[in-house]
């Protein structure tokens, strides 16, 4: 009885654990695992599973920016347009002024740091809601690709599509896998046991007592496990396809932004902000600097993700990211961010967005039409986000909350840590 | 008294949260016609014993039961409860800012006419509610244009608006000044003398002392005890013994000042409103604070007071015009909030809710959030630092609550402010400006926060107080600057201080007083 109070307190609730993670993966786990039965094992087929990471990294690159907006109190309906404005420009910069593709890439991001800068002025300096803000620049740079485009397509050179449509190269002897996934995969199962015991230890300095023994090698042997398999299965695909490019990309970025969010001055002061401006700013934080930041910094991100879009797909297009905005909004919501700004984790963000991927990618294998798919995305965001308000008022167990609450300071991620989205942990979700 | 028939009785209520037992078989037993008051140290369960009698906390998250006229009531919400007549006005106001007085008062009440609101009606009954109040304004008036006092009638006008039986006021003039509590309590009698029955929570014992029928003590979530003021003999001595659980020889620990040279220096402050640039909300204020030396600042709600402190504070209020400010004998320019904490200033504001805190952050948090450059290291926090900090301060400050792991918004008014003294303390200041540090704190706190104030002062820091409380700052203060209408009227050194002088100060301008 005792270890299944254990697992309840350290899955579920309590103070003393540092296993939210767990229960993210674990309700992943659960959505994949109905899939995997419903479909008669295709959801995990290598080639779906390769397919699902490259058709969904640019949106959960998005989800990533969009969570430091929401944490601040914003919104941004621009992204869709603006990474189909910086797509076309990139597109144009090679076909017509032949830039080298590495040079396109820097020129890209540059455009979409102009255009935060832009819109971050507008929100920080002036005051103008981001709501306001954004919605001009959605129509804006919607306007400005077609204008540029001419409403047509402009496709890109082999080089600048590995961002989109790349994998990891074989190298060394032939093992019937991909070496190098097959050697992230161990990297990745390092960290997760390197970090268990690091968290042990903060939590032993904290004169806190750590999870039972028995948790923490359950917690490290599922993880291990789930990285284990994907990474056989990412490196068992056909041959030339293994861990996509952009899968990496994602990787690098969740790592870097959730330590970012997570264990620095300057991460923490977005959540100052969007907990409650006027105390921030009487307690030092440069109110209009961070605003700025998270506005810039989103741009940033829209236009990396609409360059390995249009790398995809080897062109750009005058339609190229239209609703995305909402996919990464609903992505970080279903990720347990509130509305009213000051909570949320970049790891919950992913979860859902990966949430949403999942069941769109099941129900299209089943057969089931757009239509529908888009009926039952709208009702699962509707109902997720309700049953963690009714559960929060309740006061009791809240499943979103169990994703991401809490424990953000159980468990610190060292910058070097595995490619494991699930990683980060939340702050507490205090209903108010 | 104890002859009134029994109104209600609370028999052993108990309430729990995630962790804390917040009330343990606590019993309350209000007779009808009466004033009663709850007293407790801050956390002792006063606002969460009022919240389940209200229906805040609906029948089932509670265990014991509530007896109402005669028979047991379960309140599944708060209309359940207003509906039997048990209005209450919570601690922190609840009004809509940007609402006329009148829209407030029928807020969820409106009278209607054929479905549409009847406006004409509603002005009638409001000028007719605000009347019985006291409270001589426009109904039209927008509830942010007028003082917290006001306000203040306006949330009990609203109550009366619902046919009340029995009026609930937890801390109702912790934020009033002494004309604004003396009408109030003025008007509690009143209605007393109508046969209503009011439950009142307060931490000014005077007060008390000087309305109450019936005084009930809980200490921890429990009862303590229930003295009948008249027939008991009861005097503030006599409460304070009862909710600290001992003798409380004095309100102001002893203290030796050590006084050193003047350190800290503001010329010639003149400073605009933010949003009316006509009016000039400090006009040429000057004033000195010598190391180890507590500044009190004495004057009249709106005297500009906060104005002054948050304009010096980096510029963290109105339009700075004009003057200087010295510290170490160079002049100092802060022109943001991280320029004023930088050069050793701390202000301790006066809503710890409304700007003092983040309410979703926890201790921890809430704690280092002022100077996270002191936790960190190339701009990364160092958790177990952050969580020894904290976790030193909430020991230091005896702050009540389980683990540094606990979200602010859980702890009672006094702990919070505990924590935000805490997260001002983090920062290492010189200077530490604090307004209103005692509001809504209950004695044996006051009574410690006294003790650090002294404490940082001996450590030759400098502290200015400002406070409402005229005794608190002759008790604290070694000199006292008054204020009237943004001007400093006055420079009184401790043994000259006393109510009369201060007052007379205070209001010494030709102009009448308006609010
Ligand atoms: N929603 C909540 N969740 C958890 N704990 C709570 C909650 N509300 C109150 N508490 C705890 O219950 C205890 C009693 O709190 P309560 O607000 O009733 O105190 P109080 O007597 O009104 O204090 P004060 O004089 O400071 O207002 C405190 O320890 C507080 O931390
Ligand atoms: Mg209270």
């Amino acid at each position: 009885m005792s270890r299944i109070k254990d697992l309840q307190k350290n899955l579920f609730g309590g103070t003393t654990s540092n296993a939210r993670q767990f229960g993210m993966i674990f309700t992943l786990v659960a959505i994949v695992v109905l899939f995997q039965i419903l479909t008669d094992g295709l959801t995990l087929r290598s080639d779906n599973l390769i397919a699902l990471f490259n058709q969904n990294s640019y949106i959960l690159i998005l989800a990533i920016g969009m969570l430091m907006v929401i944490v601040a109190g914003h919104i941004d309906l621009s992204v869709g347009s603006i990474a189909a404005f910086t797509g076309i420009l990139v597109a144009k910069s090679m076909a017509e002024w032949s830039l080298p593709w590495p040079v396109a890439i820097l020129f890209g991001l540059a455009i979409g740091a102009i255009i935060g800068a832009w819109q971050g002025f507008w929100v920080a300096y002036i005051g103008v809601p981001a709501f306001i803000v954004t919605l001009a620049g959605m129509l804006l740079f919607r306007g400005g690709n077609q204008f540029i485009g001419n409403a047509n397509t402009i496709a890109v050179p082999e080089g600048f599509r590995v961002i989109g449509s790349g994998f990891l190269p074989e190298v060394g002897p032939d093992t019937g896998y991909n070496n190098l996934t097959l050697l992230l995969g161990l990297a990745a199962c390092v960290a997760v046991v390197w970090r268990e015991f690091q968290a042990r230890k903060t939590r032993r300095e904290m004169d806190a007592d750590p999870a039972p023994m028995w948790i923490s090698v359950l917690r490290m042997a599922v993880m291990v496990g789930v990285i284990v398999f994907a990474s056989l299965r990412f490196a068992s695909g056909r041959v030339g396809t293994s861990f996509p490019v952009s899968g990496i990309i994602l990787v690098a970025l969740v790592l870097a932004y959730s330590f970012y969010t997570r264990n620095t001055a300057a991460g923490r002061h977005i959540y100052a902000v969007g907990g409650n401006s006027r105390a921030a700013e009487l307690s030092g934080v440069k109110l209009k600097r961070v605003n700025f930041f998270v506005m810039m910094n989103m741009a940033v991100l829209a236009s990396l993700a609409g360059m390995i879009f249009v790398a995809r797909s080897a062109a750009s297009g005058p339609q190229d990211g239209n609703g995305w905005e909402l996919d990464a909004i609903a992505a970080v919501f279903i990720g347990g961010a509130a509305v009213s700004g000051g909570i949320g984790t970049i790891s919950g963000s992913i979860v859902g967005g990966l949430v949403m991927a999942v069941l769109n990618n099941g129900l299209q294998l089943l057969g089931v039409g757009t239509d529908r798919v888009q009926i039952i995305k709208g009702l699962v965001l509707l109902l997720a986000v309700a049953l963690d308000v009714y559960n929060k008022k309740q006061g009791k167990f809240s499943i979103i909350g169990s994703l991401t609450r809490s424990f953000r300071r159980d468990t610190p991620t060292p910058p070097t840590a595995p490619p494991d989205a699930e990683r980060e942990t939340a702050r507490t979700a205090v209903p108010s | 008294m104890s002859d009134l028939p029994v109104l209600l009785e609370m028999r052993s209520i108990t309430k729990e949260f995630p962790g804390v037992k917040a009330l343990a078989d606590v019993n309350l037993v209000v007779r009808a016609g009466e004033i009663h008051a709850i007293v407790g140290e801050n956390g002792a369960g006063k606002s969460t014993l009022m919240k389940v009698l209200s229906g805040v906390y609906p029948y089932g998250s509670y265990d014991g039961q509530i007896i109402y006229q005669g028979a047991e009531t379960r309140f599944s919400d708060i209309r359940a409860s207003e509906n039997a007549g048990i209005v209450i006005i919570h601690q922190e106001l609840a009004l809509i800012p940007g609402m006329s007085i009148a829209e407030n008062i029928f807020l969820g009440n409106e009278p209607r006419k054929r479905g549409a609101i009847d406006w004409k009606a509603a002005n009638r009954m409001a000028l007719d509610l605000m009347a019985r109040v006291g409270l001589r304004e426009d109904p039209d008036t927008l509830v942010k244009d007028i003082g917290v006092g006001k306000q203040q009638l306006v949330e009990i006008a609203k109550a009366f608006a619902k046919d009340v039986k029995l009026l609930i006021l937890d801390e109702p003039t912790a934020a009033l000044n002494e004309a604004d509590s003396q009408h109030l309590l003025d008007l509690l009698r009143g209605f007393r003398s109508r046969g209503i029955t009011s439950i009142m929570i307060s931490h000014k014992l005077n007060e008390i002392e000087a309305i109450a029928d019936q005084i009930t003590i809980i200490r921890d979530g429990r009862t303590v005890e229930t003295l009948n003021v008249k027939a008991d003999g009861v005097d503030e001595d006599r409460i304070v013994r009862g909710m600290v659980g001992r003798e409380l020889h004095s309100r102001f620990p002893d203290h030796t000042p050590k006084i050193g040279e003047v350190f800290f220096e503001v010329r010639n402050w003149n400073v605009r409103h933010p949003i009316s640039a006509e009016r000039q909300v400090c006009k040429n204020e000057s004033f000195t604070v010598r190391r180890g030396e507590i500044v009190g600042f004495a004057g009249l709600m709106g005297a500009g007071r906060t104005e002054l402190a948050m304009s010096v504070f980096g510029r963290s209020y109105g339009v700075y015009e004009s003057g200087t400010i010295i510290k170490d004998g160079k002049e100092i320019v802060l022109k943001s909030v991280a320029d004023a904490i930088a050069h050793g200033l701390a202000y301790v504001s006066e809503d710890r809710k409304a700007i003092g805190l983040n309410l979703l952050d926890d201790i921890k948090t809430s704690t280092v959030a002022a100077k996270l450059s002191k936790i960190s290291r190339h701009g990364v926090l160092d958790e177990v630092a952050e969580y020894k900090a904290a976790e030193s301060y909430r020991r230091e400050l005896r702050t009540k609550a389980p683990t540094v792991d606990e979200g602010v918004s859980k702890l009672s008014g006094g702990n919070q402010q505990k924590v935000v003294l805490a997260k001002w303390m983090f920062t290492d200041p010189d200077l530490l400006i604090l307004d209103e540090p005692t509001r809504g704190i209950d004695v044996g706190a006051k009574y410690e926060i006294y003790g650090i104030i002294q404490r940082l002062a001996d450590q030759g820091k400098g502290v200015v107080v400002i406070s409402s409380e005229l005794p608190e700052l002759i008790g604290l203060c070694d000199r006292i600057y008054t204020v009237f209408e943004g001007t400093i009227t006055g420079e009184i050194a401790r043994q000259d201080a006393d109510p009369e002088t201060l007052m007379k100060q205070m209001t010494s301008t030709k102009k009448m007083q308006t609010r």
